[in-house]
């Protein structure tokens, strides 16, 4: 997992999904509404990488897989070049770029606040996403903010879920993996505190 | 390192029944003669195919916009009870057993009865008519139906004065409908309309499109075309028409009652409280235009809502 080719082959299996895309466009065609196709696909392969990205460091610990940590980059750029198609999707071929329109449905509907939200909190990410800002700000403040992918996550799931008019089935399958992912960093965290304050008292004591 | 070997072959591997039982007919028949022999057995197992409707008469109610392409109409449908996605009822409703079939006229009326769907269809002369349809989601299409006005059938019935709606109730079957149970809706389908929209002449009792009879997945082999109002009010595959004295339950209406009314009638100044309803996506075009009020159709049925509040009676 550490030959270089390796990352070759993730980053074309990152481009896969727009390559399907553009196949179907040119072959069988994007449905009798394309425009509304490419949102709902672009949409989808955003949230599906997020969850990809979020499943790489619970995966890596706990099938023993180090190495993993080296895609999550890339994941996680992914998640965000998919979410930028599926934003300008949506102000070009839905708002043709009215913006007073876009802010209008922003306030409006919640479900759009929601989608904006969890395409706006992954920006910053985006943009320090190199080892350059990661020096810059230090490990430990990259890292709190790059934590913003949680709520991004919340959002995209909720976004999603207040889109769809009764088959919840997908929303809620996105929604469990999320929460599931969410929980184990929360119990992770948990067990993390709770042994520093073993070793703490184990040094009291010892100090005593 | 305890390696723990599996009791039973887990779900996920077991053969789906349709493939298993497929194995078997490919198997026992080969691909001809099974495909004749079912054909020779159970003609009624397949789906009536399309069959072509002469003679269609004119009508003035026809626009003259240009109509959407038949694999627009048949490959983009919203069918809940044969897959959640557009283009799943064009799949799953190929082998929907539309024959026989019957539609019940009952409830307040004179003259109830039970029509084969062939009897039905030849009670008032069949026209081609060219309505604009405009579903809730914000897109929209030109259809070329093919029909009579649903006031020939009630008036044929004769509804007492006690009847004030009309129910309709779309035919549903889990063999024939698997994914219905995942639609996330209460199935059957049903919808309602005030007596006095459904004896509009607007109102539509439709059998067919493009010249031809349905095809499953639009509502074969008989459904119902109310142009003013947003698509799902359009019942499709009837298999019962009653005459009733109060509101009648409408299938979304009863799964999101703030977001679609008793009434639906297409309004561009009263939104979906999730999307906006001002502006609409014809397929085929680019561009959005906007919405018309009663999607154009205000001249034949403002009346029918004069001093109503729309936006409380949406």
């Amino acid at each position: 997992m550490r030959k270089p080719w390796t990352k070759v082959l993730a980053f074309l299996l990152g481009l896969s999904p727009l390559g399907w895309l553009l196949w179907r466009a040119f072959h069988e065609g994007l449905t009798a509404n394309p425009i509304e196709f490419i949102t709902h696909y672009t949409g989808d392969w955003t949230l599906r990488l997020i969850i990809i990205t979020l499943a790489i460091t619970p995966v890596r610990r706990m099938l023993m897989l180090p190495d993993l940590i080296r895609f999550r980059r890339m994941s996680g750029l992914f998640a965000f070049f998919y979410g930028f198609l599926h934003f300008i999707t949506y102000i070009w071929l839905d708002k043709f770029f009215d913006l007073s329109a876009m802010a209008k449905d922003v306030v409006k509907r919640p479900f759009i606040t929601a989608g904006f939200t969890a395409f706006v909190l992954m920006i910053p990410l985006a943009v320090t996403s190199t080892k350059g800002w990661i020096r810059r700000m230090g490990g430990k403040r990259w890292q709190m903010l790059h934590r913003l992918i949680y709520v991004s996550a919340i959002a995209g799931v909720v976004h999603y879920y207040w889109l769809v008019k009764s088959d919840i089935r997908l929303p809620v399958l996105y929604g469990t993996l999320v929460a599931l992912e969410l929980i184990y960093r929360g119990v992770v965290w948990m067990a993390g505190r709770r042994g520093e304050r073993r070793r703490a008292v184990a040094q009291a004591e010892q100090a005593w | 390192m305890l390696i723990k070997k599996p009791t039973d072959i887990p779900y996920s591997e077991v053969t789906p029944k349709e493939i298993y039982l497929n194995r078997r007919k490919f198997l026992a028949g080969l691909p001809l003669a099974a495909l004749v022999g079912r054909e020779l057995l159970a003609p009624a197992n397949r789906a009536m195919a399309a069959t072509k409707l002469p003679n269609l008469a004119k009508s003035p109610f026809s626009t003259t916009e240009k109509v959407n392409s038949y694999n627009d109409v048949t490959h983009y449908n919203n069918f809940y009870e044969f897959g959640t996605g557009k283009e799943q009822p064009a799949e799953n409703a190929r082998n929907f057993k539309t024959y026989p079939w019957t539609v019940s006229v009952e409830g307040e009326v004179a003259k109830p009865g039970k029509y084969s769907v062939e009897d039905l269809m030849h009670l008032a002369p069949l026209e081609e008519r060219i309505y604009r349809h405009r579903c809730v989601e914000a897109w929209s299409i030109v259809v070329p139906w093919a029909g009579y006005s649903l006031s020939e059938v009630l008036k044929r019935a004769e509804p007492k004065p006690k009847a004030k709606y009309v129910a309709f109730e779309t035919y549903y079957s889990p063999g024939q409908m698997p994914l219905g149970r995942y639609a996330g809706i209460d199935l059957p389908y049903v919808e309602g309309l005030r007596l006095d929209e459904a004896m509009h002449p607007l109102a539509l009792l439709c059998f067919g499109m493009y010249g031809e009879t349905l095809p499953p997945q639009d509502g074969a082999p008989v459904r119902m075309v109310l142009p003013w109002k947003y698509g799902f009010k359009s019942i499709k595959s009837i298999i019962k028409i009653r005459l009733v004295s109060g509101q009648p339950p409408c299938t979304w209406n009863l799964s999101a009652p703030n977001e679609y009314g008793f009434y639906s009638n297409v309004n561009p100044h009263v939104d979906h409280p999730r999307w906006s309803q001002a502006t609409e996506r014809r397929l085929g075009e680019f561009f959005k235009r906007p919405t018309l009020m009663f999607n154009g159709y205000g001249d034949q049925v403002a009346g029918m809502y004069a001093g109503m509040d729309l936006k409380k009676y949406f």
